[in-house]
């Protein structure tokens, strides 16, 4: 990789990860430290969630982002907010104009209700978010709704809602500055029944970036 | 409330005695035990299948278990209630609402009737059979200790609770704790989608009366408060009261016209009937 994917960051690289196609990842992010998630052949959701490093019963809470900023979409500026109403990450960048926070994680259980009883056997970010969470003492209790960087879900006048086709690209990012120490997990999204990984699941990148010197 | 002054309450005969005339006391925000003693039946239902009779006034909360086929009907008294509500399996709460599924799979974020909440493995918890009000969230979620609010003592108890406070009191007494307050839906304030995004509160108060029927797809935990909603910017700590009432129902027949509604309504009955096919 070359270091275009590096532009605007802090100077001193800690992480540098390619996350395979339908792979979960988490990672510790210290305070102050930058996340960068590029979406590296475009249009590839990424199912997020964040933890209080020092008491994970503390969360991203998708609700509580909305409220605090009174707006559905993720944009530059927005501040991720946790279940206790304290601001846990700021989208310091993003090349995407908007991202989703109301669309969930897709799972086997719900994959039935979309598609039919014939995709519950398919791997879904639910899975991938409990992989990672057993590694770490978590478990189902700690899924609540995630933030899906890359994933387009507009809301129609009447309601009406829906996965519909993306608006990111290859090489697009988002940056994430943490106001705490958090953990991090990512469930490369592996849906292959709509468009939000544009019917085919690839790599993505993450990046943790920081200003000090090692 | 009956006069103090009679009592002695210098030793346990007296104290017993004071705290026994109390009985009777009647206040408009408490339950009604037996529900079926209510003088203000739901239409059409009987004493015996009364199951929750309660008014929650401004940052009550309450909570309770219902079978399945149960019906639980809120009213908005006097216009200006925002009942905050989180749903549970009762017989396994790791099973709980799940606001993103609710309305990714029955595509549409707007709560009314003929909708199902769903629970996060792909069953209904409930069913909105009626709904009069129309305008609800479930974008927003309850407010918390640190929600702006022009007014202060909005902690878990005191005079301008929070509502996830609230909340977290009802699911402790079902031994749930801070991971178990999943998002939930606030009903009777709405919510509405801008096209930039922008969530539209709509705060009301709008006429008293309004009403909200849900039915009970499985054995369940229903977790109530009654707090300002997370987005009303009003000086003052407004919640009228809202009142509970739940009776035993019917389990829903496989001709109910909204397990038929839609092949994902259709499916999400199916997923439950074979749950509770033992």
């Amino acid at each position: 990789m070359n270091n275009t994917a590096y532009a605007g960051l802090p100077r001193t690289i800690r992480v540098d990860a390619i996350i395979a196609a339908r792979s979960p990842w988490d990672g510790l992010v210290n305070e102050g430290e930058t996340l960068r998630i590029l979406d590296l052949e475009g249009n590839q959701a990424v199912d997020f969630l964040l933890y209080c490093a020092a008491d994970d019963s503390e969360r991203y809470s998708a609700q509580d982002t909305i409220a605090a900023q009174a707006n559905i979409l993720l944009r530059t500026g927005s501040i991720l907010m946790s279940n206790e109403g304290r601001p846990m990450a700021r989208i310091s960048a993003t090349t995407v104009a908007y991202h989703d926070t109301i669309g969930g994680a897709c799972s086997c259980e719900s994959n039935t209700l979309r598609y039919g009883h014939h995709t519950k056997s398919q791997h879904a970010c639910v899975d991938n978010f409990l992989i990672s969470h057993a590694r770490d003492g978590r478990g189902k209790r700690d899924i609540v709704s995630n933030i899906n960087w890359f994933m387009n879900v507009p809301v129609e006048a009447d309601g009406t809602l829906g996965i519909v086709d993306g608006i990111s690209a290859p090489g697009l990012y988002v940056d994430l500055q943490m106001q705490m120490d958090v953990i991090a997990v990512i469930s490369n999204c592996p849906q292959i029944n709509n468009p939000c990984n544009g019917f085919n699941p690839t790599p993505v990148r993450v990046v943790i970036a920081s200003d000090e010197r090692v | 409330m009956t006069s103090m002054t009679t009592f002695s309450t210098t030793d346990p005969q007296g104290a017993r005695a004071h705290a026994r005339a109390m009985a009777g006391t009647q206040v408009e925000t408490m339950p009604t035990v037996p529900a079926g003693s209510t003088p203000d039946l739901p239409p059409g239902v009987t004493p015996e299948s009364m199951v929750w009779e309660e008014t929650i006034g401004a940052g009550g909360y309450a909570a309770k278990e219902l079978e399945r086929g149960a019906r639980l009907r809120l009213v908005d008294l006097r216009g200006d209630a925002c009942v905050s509500m989180l749903i549970f399996n009762a017989q396994r709460p790791i099973e709980r609402l799940n606001v993103a599924d609710t309305m990714k799979v029955q595509w549409n974020a707007y709560l009314q009737a003929g909708r199902l909440l769903l629970s996060d493995m792909g069953r209904p918890l409930m069913s909105i059979l009626a709904d009069d009000a129309g305008t609800h969230d479930a974008f927003c979620g309850p407010s918390n200790e640190r929600t702006p609010r022009p007014y202060s003592d909005c902690g878990a108890w005191g005079s301008h609770p929070n509502a996830r406070g609230r909340l977290l009191l009802g699911v402790a007494k079902f031994g749930l704790g801070r991971k178990d307050v999943h998002p939930g839906i606030n009903w009777f304030k709405g919510v509405r989608i801008a096209p930039d995004g922008t969530t539209i509160l709509t705060a009301g108060p709008f006429p008293p009366g309004r009403s909200v029927l849900l039915r009970a797809e499985m054995d369940i935990i229903v977790v109530l408060t009654n707090c300002p909603h997370v987005l009303d910017r009003r000086p003052t700590y407004e919640a009228t009261p809202v009142r509970i009432s739940a009776w035993r129902g019917p389990i829903t027949p496989a001709d109910d016209p909204i397990r038929n509604a839609t092949p994902e309504c259709l499916r999400a009955f199916l997923n439950i009937e074979e749950y509770l096919h033992r």
